[in-house]
């Protein structure tokens, strides 16, 4: 059977890499009215960089073919 | 009842990019093929009602707490914060945590050892079948309606941040729950658990995160605070000696009594729905570390769901209002403040997974409470009153379509709470109404073997009648607050708090009595169900980190730093 934290990696992974994507578009092509406060900071980038890699370590560590 | 609604709703507070609408989408997507995928797995009894009892620890542990993540810990509770202060943590640590342990460590050995199904069948193999019966009635009534408030808090948020439509938020995410919980029962609902566990977390941290740096960290959101309100929001403790020295009007002993020694009490160690994730445990050693685990993660609840009403108190423009003010002057209500501080910090994509986190912690409380309503119905109600000869396959598929009735039902209810002002005064008083005195009957029940059926079925009863009794009374005579909760200045949860005690000892002194007036039920029939009388098997011979009490003492003492710190 896979394994729950399988899904938990897929669903970091995917979720990080649209969220990272979308920080990456917006820190390239900065809108003129943001509509967040901090958008300096640019939390998109780095919170879907921090998502995707855990979701790939789970992915990896919890891949079915690495279980019996 | 829509269009009523619909005038109460002011302009959406945000909107969805492309990549938002992707990553709900995709959620969606995920659930349904985790139950898809379960679907060949839930064929017996003990698989779709029970797991198949072979969850680890950390499953259980995280499902445990994760059903407990619906509606009201989230925008309840943030709404609670920003109009009670940080008080509001009380139900997350005094409220929460002594119980957990005490689940873990003293309760749970007799749920497993008697490999009942349910709390309700606990009670039919200690007191009978008539306080099965009571227990089973009303704990399918309560959780229907618990259902539906999780429904409403749901599509009254997604109308809030997105504008959808009400009806349409109602019927997507119930319909989606009935296909998953039907296709994988209990073990589908466990699995999305964990992962809507992981989501909330994912999407809800980022804002105590941004919102302290834009407060300026913790000392200065204290400043703040106490400017825009009273310094009395950011103590637990200091304020508690008097009844008019704090937010919520309440005093020490209603916190430590009525809500650390009873509501918790009966909350986390008797209601079915997250009592069932831990029977679904391998073993005994799995079954007393699940609850430790979820207490240490429970208390970490607050830095997500406290800490942003708080943050909304120092940070928001705008000041929010009761419920019931919102709805006329078309501003937002305190229940708003966790979307209005989504909406905030979150641009696209971070939005997309912050809306998700909403409705992944809306599903996982509406799914918990189906799955526990499904098998008590199917154990409890309709095997032994209605049918009780056909064979496992007839009682698999009584739970499959109880399971798609149970949401229907949810979904009426969910028009019915509609007229309650406050979301969370509201089942307050319904846990007030049967948890309390179930606690204290399932506890003399394991704890005294002198309490007899007879005095367990009336002890429970009296409980009950005498809750909702106390809850009528203040109802129709708002002055009599002054002798329910001990106080005229106590508020709403307050009232709860000694509504609870009342009943709790209600119960205990006519179950005591009603027993030593009865015959004294045979040892024999005791053994297995009662302290004293059962042999509680050993977890094995595992190193000192693998042991229960070891991680309950680092719990406990962390409960107490963390209680000083914000004393």
């Amino acid at each position: 059977m896979i394994s729950i934290w399988f899904f938990i990696g897929i669903s970091l992974a995917v979720n990080g890499a649209l969220i990272l994507s979308a920080g990456i578009y917006q820190l390239v092509n900065p809108p003129l009215h943001p509509g967040v406060v901090l958008f300096n900071l640019h939390a998109g980038v780095w919170w879907g960089a921090v998502l995707l890699v855990l979701g790939l370590v789970y992915c990896f560590k919890f891949a079915p073919t690495r279980r019996s | 009842m829509t269009s009523l609604l619909a005038a109460e709703v002011p302009t959406r507070l945000v909107h969805l990019s492309p990549v938002d609408v992707v990553i709900v989408v995709f959620y969606f997507a995920l659930v349904l093929s985790i139950g898809w995928y379960l679907r060949g797995r839930a064929n017996t009894g003990e698989d779709f009602f029970m797991a198949g009892r072979e969850m680890t620890a950390w499953v259980a542990g995280l499902s445990f707490l994760s059903a407990n993540l619906g509606a009201l810990e989230l925008m309840g509770w943030a709404g609670s914060a920003y109009q009670y202060g940080i008080l509001a943590t009380h139900w997350y640590w005094i409220g929460a945590i002594p119980a957990m342990l005490f689940l873990a460590l003293v309760m749970m050995p007799f749920y497993y050892i008697s490999k009942t199904h349910s709390v309700p069948g606990y009670l039919k193999l200690r007191f009978g079948e008539p306080s099965r019966a009571l227990s089973a009635v009303s704990f399918a009534f309560m959780t229907v309606l618990m259902s539906g408030v999780n429904m409403f808090a749901m599509a009254k948020v997604m109308q809030i941040v997105l504008g959808w439509d009400i009806n349409f938020s109602i019927w997507v995410s119930s319909i989606t729950v009935a296909i998953y919980v039907t296709l994988g029962g209990l073990r589908s609902a466990i699995f999305n658990e964990v992962l809507q566990f992981f989501l909330i977390w994912a999407g809800a941290l980022l804002i105590p995160i941004l919102g302290l740096y834009e407060a300026g960290g913790w000392s200065n959101l204290k400043l703040q605070i106490a400017q825009r309100a009273s310094e009395q929001y950011v103590h637990l403790w200091s304020g508690l000696g008097s009844f008019t020295t704090n937010p919520m009007g309440i005093h020490w002993t209603g916190i430590v009594f009525g809500l650390g020694a009873v509501i918790s009490m009966g909350y986390w160690t008797t209601d079915f729905l997250v009592v069932q994730r831990i029977l679904a445990a391998k073993d005994i050693r799995s079954a007393e570390m699940a609850p430790i685990i979820g207490a240490g993660f429970k208390m970490m609840v607050p830095f997500i769901v406290i800490l942003p009403g708080l943050l909304g108190l120092a940070v928001l423009p705008e000041k929010l209002v009761p419920e019931s003010i919102a709805a006329v002057t078309g501003g937002h209500s305190y229940n708003d403040v966790l979307p209005l501080m989504l909406a905030r910090y979150c641009g696209p994509g971070l939005l997309g997974l912050g809306v998700t986190a909403l409705i992944a912690g809306f599903m996982s409380g509406m799914a918990g409470n189906v799955s526990a309503f499904t098998t008590v119905w199917t154990y409890d109600i309709y095997r032994p009153l209605i049918n009780n000869k056909s064979s496992d396959h007839h009682y698999v598929n009584m739970g499959r379509w109880t399971t798609i009735i149970g949401v229907l039902i949810s979904v009426g209810t969910a028009y019915l709470v509609m007229q309650f002002a406050s979301i969370m005064d509201y089942v307050q008083a319904l846990f007030s109404f049967f948890i309390a005195p179930l606690f204290g009957t399932v506890l003399l029940g394991m704890l005294w073997k002198r309490a007899t059926g007879a005095g367990g079925f009336f002890g429970l009863l009296c409980g009950t009648l005498s809750s909702i009794g106390m809850w009528a009374w203040v109802k129709v005579d708002p002055t009599a607050l002054r002798y329910v909760a001990l106080s005229p200045h106590a508020k709403g949860l307050a009232q709860d708090m000694y509504q609870a005690l009342w009943s709790f000892i209600v119960c205990v002194v006519v179950t005591v009595a009603v027993s030593l007036a009865t015959k004294p039920m045979a040892e024999v029939e005791l053994t297995g169900l009662v302290y004293g009388l059962t042999t509680v098997p050993s977890i094995g011979d595992v190193p000192l980190y693998q042991k229960p009490l070891f991680w309950a003492a680092i719990v406990v003492v962390v409960f107490f730093i963390l209680n000083i710190v914000f004393w």
